[in-house]
């Protein structure tokens, strides 16, 4: 695949530019041009101001100039003496490590499965697909019929009384088997969209030089489907880092479900409004999506030259 | 199509795997519409694993409680444009940098693409403060500003989802034989009719597959939402779930079939659309 | 402070005079802007309003306070999202338009947590003309940042109102900013039913309460239903605890941010904590107070420490009517037991009302007993302000809580009422639930909690 796109792109080179005439070079213009101001606007400009904020102590509501610099003031008390920075840290790593070791390789796992047979995979595709139709508000809902402690299912066959979602020892795995039920499925269909996309041809000709069904996944299909690999990484990435709207739904992201977009909300968005503070757990939480987003930009470059 | 091949141990052990895993992935929404349908008071006092006291009643306090008419409503007047938008300004992008190779292009697509992984709370302060100062005419918001406006909350979805489609749909492109814009360059064809009448076309898979997906996203995206719009009555459909757990008095039957009301427009469109989606998310470029 | 006007009708309106402004901006709002505009775009429009308004004119507004005729619309942001306070305000809104006819008032309902979570967003953006809110810190933050209107005019007109009900209501620079309309004690309740059963008896001091609970132990019981999920229900707790082992004038203190959480006072109370905790339900991190109340309705736990809402999970009648309360007893003779948390609701309007007079007249309106009869007849989980509401018709429960609220001396309003609104959430809230989920850790807590306090009341 890469020689093919490679191939499409490279060719024509910088010729095709000059050729370009006036009115195409301003349809061009406009074509990324109008895009790239929505995005720097409403995206990148904002985070630019957000790194700015967590500098200043500003209370929102007098105007910004007047409100003092106050350095890495912010930054120091959120590992010093905010409580629930290092446990957010860290279960925001659990979650990407569960969704990267469990969730992600069972939903390839299923994909190849299902695209290995016939019989039936209308029915197991929709099974594994439709709770990633769902919000995660809803997933969380949903699963509260399960782990709830006095009504729940889980403790009502068991005859346990595990407070699934309330328990600090067990809240935050019950919040990622209810992540993993989403985002399986979700992983499984942009794989097996892949999969359905590889050549027969390809895989033929690998029989006939003697590979079995396994060598030939992993010499011959895994490497062609590079592209969807890379954004499989991507969106389970941006899964993880994200993580929100489920702990909310569960308990605000307390008591063991600290995440750093919980903490962010809590300073910002309540009732409690401190800018400063939460622009600084913001820009922290942009300081680990950078490293994840250089990464991934490498990895396409790679893939494109 | 047809499975001719033998049960071997080893289909009968994928098929039995494939099964277990199904019929736990249903389970939980199979449950949810159980209890959607059970009386509150009889499950409170039996609890959920006895059978009786069956009743569409939720669906009917559900509807009415929440205000659901409204709020479906609501939901389209923002997802149809948002998820519009951001295919055709998406499409452009991916257009540009698929069709001409200048160096700029993989620079624009990470900015794009990384401005999708950026996490949304870390943006709100800065956006809700712009918000709030920018004024537009009174047609175009009653509010006066983009605060507490559809267009608002619309331009903030685009801005979020067009990284995401912009590289699915560059990556199909990328595919279409540089062959067929040279004829038609040699047919005198302007880039933009090269883009709305060749490329555009020939992309019906993948956009049919990324609306499904956008539809779906924004459709369930509930924070920018909750933060920029102020009026009850403008909020759409995935807020109002929030109507129905009260404040003193959670009746779970009552959101379990509000959930699941919640839940329909998606669940209709995936089956709807399921074919489409599969083949086009083939993102392509997988012909080796 | 320059201000933008926020609909196209008070636009419009920005263009005649000031002193008629308040009554024409409702005016024009009535008039159909699309025929306004139609044909002759929004500036030619704008231009030829001010002539069409002062044709229209009204006398001069601004003030209700004489009762002068208010017309047009008032917007009314509500966070009574549930059914039935949802109907109270409908069918309070109907007797006020009632009894104004030239008055409309629309409702814009918002999910009750929405509503408290985006209260600054709301208020620094469009907010209603009138809108609830609480009394207490939590009013007179916003009232400092000047982010809520001054109604004192509105004050004048109120009648039957205490004085501590005025001063819950006023903000640090001596305005008035809001009306209440209902409140609620805090008590431990319990089942007469159930007590009866077995023959309890109210405890007056600690250690009956502790020999009560051990006994209800002995009898299969919970004896004190707990549910934190929500994180606020454990204030309510601390509050008592605090007002009962260090007094109110102490707690106060200690709400503001003038004492240290680490010294040997904030220490005792939580000891004090430490030895009920085991008579409280266990699991209580992932409990909801309406589970919690459940219990308590079921008959498995013995008593509840509680605002008298506790009642919305009992039904109406004579489930409600077996629901009783006492005062919690007294810890330090010394301190006494005079102190309570009974927090009130409200209404406040929003700094710049686009219909100021009509606002006025409204909330003059909710201070009203029969306005507040409405309301707590709807929910009898609360009782009226206004000394001037119907006692008569007050359920048991309602009586008892009255008769409660009178013979306390000092009357607190709730941890997150009576403190900084980012203290009380970001900080308080999680170290009281790790306190309950280990209380051994108590001195890291309240280490972090004062050093978390430090760097926020000082800015």
């Amino acid at each position: 695949m890469t020689t093919s796109a490679a191939a499409t792109s490279q060719a024509p080179a910088k010729g095709r530019k000059a050729r370009l005439s006036g009115p195409d070079r301003l349809t061009v213009a406009l074509m990324v041009g109008v895009p790239t101001l929505v995005v720097l606007l409403l995206v990148w400009g904002p985070a630019i101001a957000t790194v700015l904020f967590s500098f200043f102590d500003w209370d929102g509501y007098s105007p910004f100039s007047e409100s003092p610099f106050v350095g890495g003031k912010f930054y120091t008390e959120a590992v010093t003496i905010y409580p629930a920075f290092w446990p957010a840290i860290q279960h925001n790593l659990i979650w990407l490590a569960v969704l990267f070791l469990v969730a992600t390789p069972l939903g390839m796992l299923t994909a190849v499965l299902i695209d290995h047979e016939a019989k039936f995979t209308k029915f197991y595709q929709t099974s594994f697909y439709l709770p990633v139709v769902l919000s995660m508000a809803l997933v969380g809902f949903i699963w509260q019929l399960m782990f709830s402690r006095d009504q729940g299912f889980i403790n009502g066959i068991t005859g346990w009384s595990i407070d699934w979602y309330g328990d600090s020892r067990y809240n935050l795995w019950a919040a990622l088997i209810a992540t993993t039920w989403r985002h399986m499925g979700y992983i499984m269909l942009l794989y097996l969209a892949g999969l359905k996309g590889v050549d027969q041809s390809l895989r033929e000709a690998a029989k006939v030089d003697g590979a079995g069904e396994r060598q030939t996944f992993f010499k011959v299909v895994f490497p062609v489907m590079a592209p969807i690999n890379i954004i499989v990484l991507v969106v389970t990435v941006i899964e993880s880092l994200r993580a929100f709207d489920l702990v909310w739904v569960i308990n605000k992201g307390r008591n063991g479900l600290e995440l750093i977009s919980t903490e962010v909300t809590r300073n910002i968005v309540g009732e409690a409004q401190r800018i400063g503070f939460g622009s600084a757990l913001a820009t922290i939480m942009l300081l680990i999506s950078s490293v994840f987003i250089v990464i991934y930009l490498r990895i396409v470059m790679r893939e494109d030259s | 199509m047809s499975d001719k091949r033998p049960w071997t141990p080893a289909r009968i052990a994928i098929h039995a795997f494939l099964l277990v895993m199904a019929v736990v992935w249903l389970f939980p929404l199979l449950y949810a519409l159980a209890a959607s349908l059970r009386n509150y008071a009889y499950t409170a006092e039996h609890g959920y694993l006895s059978t009786g006291g069956w009743t569409l009643q939720n669906y009917v306090n559900a509807w009415e409680t929440a205000g659901f008419t409204q709020k479906f409503i609501n939901s389209a007047i923002i997802t149809v444009p948002a998820v519009l938008l951001t295919l055709l300004l998406a499409s452009c992008v991916a257009f540009v940098v698929a069709r001409f190779s200048w160096r700029l292009n993989l620079a624009l697509l990470g900015f794009f693409t990384a401005a999708n992984l950026l996490p949304p709370q870390a943006l709100l302060i800065p956006v809700f403060k712009m918000f709030q100062k920018i004024e537009v005419p009174f047609w175009f918001s009653d509010s006066g500003t983009l605060l507490d406006s559809y267009w608002g909350l619309i331009l903030v979805n685009i801005a979020f989802q067009t990284g995401f489609c912009a590289f699915v749909l560059s990556n199909y492109m990328k595919t279409i034989p540089k062959e067929l814009y040279e004829s038609a360059m040699v047919d005198g064809a302007s880039v933009w009719r090269q883009f709305w009448q060749l490329t555009m076309p020939l992309c019906r898979p993948p956009l049919a597959a990324l609306a499904t997906l956008e539809v779906t996203w924004i459709y369930n995206e509930f924070f920018w939402a909750t933060v920029l719009l102020q009026s009850g009555d403008k909020y759409p459909i995935t807020s109002s779930l929030n109507n129905l757990r009260g404040q003193f008095f959670t009746d779970n039957n009552l959101v379990a079939a509000g959930s699941l009301i919640v839940a329909v427009p998606t669940l209709a469109i995936y089956f709807a659309l399921q074919k489409q989606f599969v083949s086009g998310l083939t993102l392509g470029a997988t012909k080796g | 402070m320059p201000r933008r006007p926020s609909t196209e009708a008070e636009y419009l309106a920005s263009l005649v005079p000031a002193s008629a402004r308040a009554q024409q901006a409702m005016r024009a709002q009535q008039l159909d802007r699309r025929a306004l505009l139609r044909g002759a775009g929004v500036a030619g429009a704008a231009l030829a309003l001010p002539s069409l308004l002062s044709a229209c004119g009204g006398s001069s507004g601004g003030s209700a306070s004489g009762g002068g005729a208010a017309s047009g619309t008032v917007k009314l942001g509500s966070n009574q999202s549930d059914a039935v306070p949802k109907a109270a305000v409908a069918s309070l809104v109907a007797a006020f338009q009632k009894a104004n006819p030239g008055l409309t008032v629309v409702t814009n309902t918002i999910d009750h947590n929405t509503f408290q979570e985006n209260i600054n967003n709301y208020l620094q953006g469009s907010p209603d003309d009138v809108f609830t809110w609480f009394s207490g810190y939590r009013m007179r933050y916003f009232a400092s940042k000047g982010l809520i209107g001054d109604i004192s005019d509105v004050w004048g007109n109120l009648q039957g109102y205490s004085e501590a009900q005025k001063k819950a209501s006023t903000g640090d620079d001596g305005k008035q900013y809001l009306v209440p309309t209902t409140y609620y004690p805090w008590a431990m309740h319990y089942r007469k039913s159930v007590w009866d059963k077995h023959g309890y008896t109210v405890p007056k001091t600690l250690d009956e309460l502790v020999a009560l609970s051990t006994k209800m132990q002995k009898d299969g019981l919970a004896p004190i239903a707990f549910g934190d999920k929500d994180g606020w229900p454990a204030m309510g707790t601390f509050d008592i605890l605090n007002m009962r082992v260090n007094g109110y004038d102490y707690h106060v203190s200690l709400m503001a941010g003038k004492e240290d959480w680490t010294g040997a006072k904030v220490k005792k109370v939580f000891d004090q904590w430490k030895a009920l905790l085991p008579f409280h339900q266990a699991d209580s991190l992932g409990r909801t107070w309406q589970e919690a109340a459940q219990s308590l309705q079921k008959g498995q736990s013995g008593m509840y420490y509680l605002g008298t809402f506790v009642a919305q999970q009992f039904a109406k009648g004579a489930e409600q009517d077996d629901l009783l309360f006492f005062n919690f007893p007294e810890i330090d003779s010394a301190v006494g037991a005079d102190a309570i948390d009974a927090p009130i609701d409200g209404y406040m309007m929003s700094k710049r009302p686009k219909n100021e007079a009509g606002s006025k007249k409204f909330l003059e309106f909710l201070g009203s007993g029969p306005a507040q009869d409405i309301l707590v007849q709807a929910d009898p989980s609360v009782i009226a302000c206004s000394e001037k509401a119907d006692t008569a018709k007050y359920t048991k429960l309602q009586k008892a809580s009255l008769d409660f609220v009178k013979q306390a001396k000092s009357i607190a309003q709730f941890l997150d009422r009576d403190s900084r609104p980012d203290f009380a959430s970001t900080v308080v809230t999680p170290a009281l639930q790790s306190f309950i989920k280990n209380p051994a850790d108590l001195d890291t807590i309240l280490g972090q909690v004062e050093s978390q306090k430090k760097a926020m009341f000082t800015s």
